[in-house]
């Protein structure tokens, strides 16, 4: 189907597009923008007055929760909430049951996903056997199947010789690993940042220790074994400055933070809120203003939803007791809008860090920009409009997030994979 | 973000934590308390006020102690007591903590109290509660974790008004495991609230929550500086199980360095009042010549803790 998408505020972050102008798709690519190439007449004509078009979103870490989880969500429901989230290639973390540690499960997920037609996936797979640091996963296998990188998720490696061992392993296929800086016995028991509030509300604390003496210890290893770094969720200033430090040393790793840590802080748990209890925890309001900037100036590379659907019956528990995580496939885009906005930061450079530098990570070409050739993922918001976040909107079948009866930033117009018209609202 | 434990005028709905409950209805509860300490002293230890009402003792932790306190208050304000040990029951079949709840409601329960080992669990409930428009029935905290064990909190706050009588010029020491204490955490926010110029905690770091000073108390180490010239001093129960590990060597340097004894307590102001929430470690915490020395108070507390309690109980839930 041949689309043409008029008028919009076309902003394409990898090529520095931003301007008024129109963007013709046909056979699921871009095919120009500006003039209508010679011969081409549009099927559908999108009024985009008034709205930004942009490269579909596309987010590091999106829990479907398939399989193993399907009661907490299922393909069906959270592609329908990445259409709605303008979210068109998705990076699957490994921790489903059992963990993307077999070729077959990842391609049955692909398969899934492909059948489903919205947006892409991309397995993230097992860096060990059941994510439990003992035995390697068959990584070249996996690649074949369909992952894009090695990651172990929420659940650290306790015996360092192996994470060793598993970078190096990757590293001999030059395959990227994706780690979250989590030292086990320091989180240990451990539900929210340690510091005042959580003193005061009587949580057991996890220390940024936590994060940095593992960070400190990835970093040292992907020195050791060339293997290529990327840091998933980093929650601390502390943590920001050892990534630094390894660049300034020459190592290269890449980073990212969720929405959830880029706008709240220990203090947004208020009375218990157990959809505050995250992984990293939130820290400090001086951290996450450290994660705002670093973000803006792209020391931290990419932001991310995290999003990780919980049903209700794992929130409505004391705080300790609740399963951690919270949706975020629909509010990756107002997040990201709510952030430039309060920080002052342009919107091109703000929705780079959501499309072409979180291709970069994932390793997509095709996607994540506009230029004529790539594919017609795109997303195409009103930037003037507002969003409210609420059990009856989300159609994420979690309705779990701290910004729960908030109206964000932007609404999201239509999402179009492969050139199809997948959402319009 | 409104306090689960006031309604929308303002008023005591839940008692579920000290931290920043306003001091008028801190002092009305402290002088609503009076009067029912000297029920106790009658032929006839009974009141009529809750008569007809059902009071639940929700326990998920094991406290005969604390039960039984919460249940002769009850049976003092003539209300029907129903304890629930529910380690022991549902949750052992796997019921949730909010479904429990809605059982004992359909029950007819006027007010539970709760006690739970995980912090929160009683705020949980009472917002709960508000959600589904049940703003009859009550909820008091029996202590939840780490987080508060508010009558225990206003037993002491009440014992210290007996013996001080006023709050504004004392120094105030709590001594020992406060990071793993409900009991300091609550005895800290009524103290800032009550206007105590100097409140101090004394303990290895091992057993101080992080950033302790922003709740406003100054923090010593060594007993004997901690100790000087304070006009109460409040002892904490260590737990056994953090008597041998990586928090302390064991319980003998303990006591060692900040275990009271009648030598560190001359340090205090001559008239010092001694505390502690019990059940005591002798030999652990305190030397047995100080808990039943002259300056002891800690059974007076207990019989306190009644008075309090009912206190709670009726302006809650009273006629």
């Amino acid at each position: 189907m041949r689309i043409q998408i008029a008028n919009g505020r076309v902003i394409d972050p990898a090529n520095q597009l931003d301007s008024v102008t129109d963007l013709f798709i046909a056979d699921g690519r871009i095919l120009a923008h500006g003039r209508a190439p010679d011969g081409f007449t549009a099927a559908r004509v999108i009024d985009a007055s008034g709205l930004v078009v942009c490269p579909g979103l596309i987010d590091l870490a999106a829990r479907l929760r398939e399989p193993g989880f399907e009661y907490r969500a299922t393909l069906e429901s959270e592609m329908e909430a990445a259409m709605a989230g303008g979210v068109t290639s998705l990076a699957i973390p490994p921790d489903t049951d059992p963990a993307l540690d077999e070729p077959g499960l990842v391609e049955m997920l692909c398969y899934r996903a492909k059948k489903l037609n919205r947006a892409h996936i991309y397995p993230v797979g097992a860096l060990t056997i059941g994510l439990k640091g003992e035995r390697l996963s068959e990584m070249a296998e996996l690649v074949e199947a369909g992952c894009v990188a090695f990651s172990q998720a929420n659940v650290p490696i306790v015996d360092n010789a192996v994470l060793m061992r598993a970078l190096q392993y990757a590293a001999t296929f030059d395959f990227r690993v994706w780690l979250q800086p989590i030292a086990p016995f320091l989180s240990r028991g451990g539900f929210a940042h340690d510091g005042e509030y959580a003193s005061r509300l009587g949580l057991p604390g996890i220390p940024v220790a936590a994060e940095t003496v593992a960070l400190y210890t990835y970093l040292q290893l992907a020195q050791a074994t060339g293997a290529r770094l990327h840091i998933t969720r980093l929650s601390s200033a502390a943590g920001l400055r050892l990534i630094e430090q390894a660049r300034a040393d020459g190592i290269d790793v890449s980073c990212d933070v969720s929405i959830n840590h880029l706008h709240l802080c220990d203090r947004d748990i208020g009375h218990f809120d157990a959809n505050c209890h995250l992984v990293p925890p939130l820290r400090s309001d001086t951290d996450r203003d450290a994660l705002r900037a670093a973000l803006a100036d792209g020391r931290i590379n990419a932001l991310c939803s995290d999003h990780t659907p919980v049903d209700d019956d794992g929130k409505l528990t004391p705080f300790s007791e609740s399963e951690a995580g919270a949706t975020g496939l629909e509010l990756l885009l107002p997040l990201t809008l709510k952030w430039a906005r309060e920080a002052g930061v342009a919107l091109p450079t703000a929705l780079a860090r959501i499309t072409t530098d979180a291709a970069r990570i994932v390793g997509i070409t095709k996607a994540g920009h506009l230029a004529p050739g790539a594919r017609a993922d795109v997303c195409v918001f009103d930037p003037a409009a507002s969003s409210a976040i609420n059990r009856q909107t989300l159609r994420s079948q979690g309705k779990n997030t701290p910004f729960l009866g908030q109206e964000l930033p932007g609404r999201v117009r239509y999402t179009l994979v492969e050139g199809q018209v997948m959402f319009d609202s | 973000m409104r306090d689960p434990q006031l309604n929308k005028h303002g008023e005591l709905q839940h008692l579920l934590t000290l931290d920043g409950l306003p001091r008028e209805i801190l002092n009305a509860i402290l002088d609503t308390a009076a009067p029912f300490t000297e029920v106790a002293e009658r032929e006839v230890k009974k009141l009529p006020l809750l008569r007809g009402k059902s009071i639940f003792n929700l326990f998920f932790e094991n406290s005969t102690r604390t039960r039984t306190t919460f249940e002769i208050a009850a049976k003092r304000l003539s209300a029907d007591v129903v304890n629930l040990n529910v380690s022991t029951s549902s949750t052992a079949k796997g019921e949730s903590l909010l479904d429990t709840v809605d059982n004992l409601c359909a029950m007819q329960a006027d007010m539970f109290v709760v006690r739970h080992a995980a912090s929160g669990a009683p705020v949980l409930i009472a917002q709960h509660l508000q959600n589904t428009g049940r703003d009859h029935i009550h909820v008091i905290n029996a202590g939840d974790g780490r987080h508060a064990h508010p009558t225990q909190g206003l037993l002491d706050m009440y014992t210290i008004r007996h013996y001080k009588r006023e709050f504004t010029n004392l120094t105030v020491a709590i001594v020992g495991d406060v990071l793993h204490s409900r009991v300091a955490r609550s005895q800290i926010g009524a103290l800032r609230t009550l206007g105590v110029p100097e409140i101090r905690v004394i303990g290895p770091k091992t057993l101080l929550p992080t950033a302790l000073e922003q709740l406003g108390v100054r923090v010593f180490h060594d007993m004997r500086e901690g100790l000087k010239d304070v006009d109460v001093v409040m002892m904490l129960r260590l737990q056994n199980e953090r008597m041998n590990g990586a928090l302390l060597p064991t319980p003998q340097e303990f006591y060692k360095v900040w275990g009271l004894t009648a030598e560190k307590l001359a340090l205090a102001r001559p008239d010092a009042i001694v505390m502690h929430p019990g059940p005591m470690n002798r030999g652990v915490e305190i030397d047995s010549a100080v808990a039943d020395g002259a300056q002891a108070v800690i059974l007076p507390q207990v019989t306190f803790g009644i008075a309090v309690r009912m206190a709670v109980m009726s302006m809650l839930a009273g006629q």
